[in-house]
C-alpha cells in the first residue's frame, strides 16, 4: 500500500517542525514512517547526516524496542532517548505509522526538548492521523 | 508502503531480500553496492553479529533515476535468515513493497528453502499481506557451485517446490559471481513500480 503527501501538507508539516524545533535549537529533525521512509527532514545547516540510513535504523530500532516492551508486559516505553558526548537522539511516536526523531546537542535540556516535541506531535497528529486510518 | 512526496517529486520504495540463512541475501546487496557505486550516495548499513551473520538487516539506498518525472529511491533491505531471528525478520518486512526470495540451490538446503518461504507467508500475514498480491520474484542462488561438484537442486525442482503455486519470475543466479543479480533487481524494481503506479492511479 502507498500513501501520498502533497506540497501543501508537507509545507504545513515543515512549518511546525521548523518553528517548534529547529528555531528552538534542535540540530536535526526527521519525520519518518515505520517502514523507514523519510516523510520530511530539516536541519539547522550545521551538519549533514546520512539521512536514509538513519531513518532505516531508527525505524528498526523503534520496532525492536516496541517488541521488547510487549515481551515484558508494557504497551510501549514512554521515553526513547540515546545520550552521546555531543549529540543526543530522541524518538517520539506520533501515531501507529509515524515517528518523530530529533537530534540535539547538550545546549538543550531533555525536559525542554520533550516539551517542544510533545507540542509538535500534537500539531502533527491532526495532519497525519487521518492519513494513517485512511490509507495505511 | 511506498511514500510519494509530491513536493519533491520523490517516491521511496522498500524492497526486501528474504530467504534462508546463508542463502546469499547479503551477497546480493554487496554485489549491487559494488556494481552501482555511482548511484549509491551512502555506505551500505549492516547490523551483524561477531560471526559475520546478519543480526538485524542490511540496508542499501539505491537511486533508479526518473520515472514519469518522479525520482525513484529504492531502499533495499535483507532480513536475517537464521530461524531464531524471526521477530526481527517480521520487523524488517513492515511496509514492504516488493520481495526477492533468495533460495539456496544446494540439494541439502531443499527443506530450509520451503520452510523459509512458509515463514515469509506467515510474517506477511501479520501485516495483512500475501504472496498472491505482492510483487515478488525468486532467485535460485549458488548455481556456481555446480562446477565444484556440489549436489544441486535442478531448477525445475526448485521451481516446483517454491513457485508452483505462484508462477512468479525466477532467476538461476550466483550472487558471489554476480550472475543474474542485476537481472533479479531490475525485475523486482519494474514489478514493484508498476504495482505502485496501478495503486495510485
Amino acid at each position: 500500500m502507498s500513501y501520498t503527501l502533497d506540497q501543501k501538507q508537507l509545507d504545513r508539516i515543515e512549518d511546525i517542525l521548523k518553528s517548534e524545533l529547529i528555531d528552538n535549537g534542535v540540530r536535526c529533525v526527521f519525520l519518518i514512517d515505520m517502514a523507514g521512509n523519510i516523510v520530511t527532514n530539516l536541519d539547522n545547516g550545521e551538519k549533514q547526516h546520512d539521512i536514509y540510513s538513519l531513518a532505516a535504523l531508527a525505524a528498526g530500532n523503534f520496532g525492536a524496542v516496541s517488541a521488547m516492551a510487549k515481551i515484558i508486559g508494557e504497551n510501549e516505553f514512554s521515553l526513547l532517548f540515546h545520550k552521546g558526548k555531543k549529540e543526543n537522539i530522541h524518538f517520539n511516536k506520533i501515531s501507529s505509522e509515524f515517528l518523530l526523531i530529533t537530534i540535539f546537542g547538550n545546549d538543550i535540556s531533555l525536559g525542554f526538548l520533550r516539551m517542544k516535541v510533545a507540542e509538535s506531535v500534537e500539531h502533527l497528529k491532526g495532519l497525519l492521523e487521518p492519513l494513517s486510518r485512511e490509507h495505511l | 508502503m511506498a511514500f510519494v512526496n509530491l513536493k519533491h517529486k520523490l517516491i521511496q520504495v522498500k524492497i526486501v531480500y528474504y530467504g534462508p540463512g546463508r542463502g546469499g541475501k547479503t551477497t546480493n546487496l554487496e554485489y549491487i553496492n559494488r556494481k552501482f557505486q555511482h548511484r549509491i550516495n551512502s555506505e551500505m548499513v549492516t547490523v551483524k553479529t561477531h560471526g559475520d551473520r546478519t543480526l538485524f538487516f542490511d540496508f542499501l539506498p539505491f537511486d533508479v533515476g526518473l520515472v514519469n518525472g518522479y525520482q525513484i529511491k529504492i531502499q533495499l533491505y535483507t532480513v536475517p535468515g537464521q530461524v531464531k531471528y524471526d521477530a526481527t525478520r517480521r520487523l524488517v518486512l513492515r511496509g514492504v513493497d516488493g520481495i526477492v526470495f533468495v533460495a539456496d540451490g544446494m540439494l541439502v538446503r531443499r527443506e530450509t528453502n520451503i520452510q523459509s518461504l512458509r515463514n515469509l507467508q506467515e510474517n506477511l500475514a501479520s501485516y495483512k499481506k500475501n504472496l498472491r498480491t505482492l510483487p515478488w520474484v525468486l532467485q535460485y542462488n549458488k548455481m556456481d557451485l555446480k562446477e565444484q561438484g556440489i549436489p544441486m537442486m535442478p531448477i525445475e525442482k526448485l521451481d516446483q517446490d517454491l513457485n508452483h503455486e505462484f508462477r512468479r519470475p525466477y532467476f538461476p543466479a550466483s550472487a558471489l559471481e554476480g550472475t543474474n543479480v542485476v537481472a533479479t533487481l531490475k525485475k523486482i524494481i519494474t514489478l514493484t513500480i508498476a504495482s505502485i503506479r496501478k495503486e495510485l492511479l
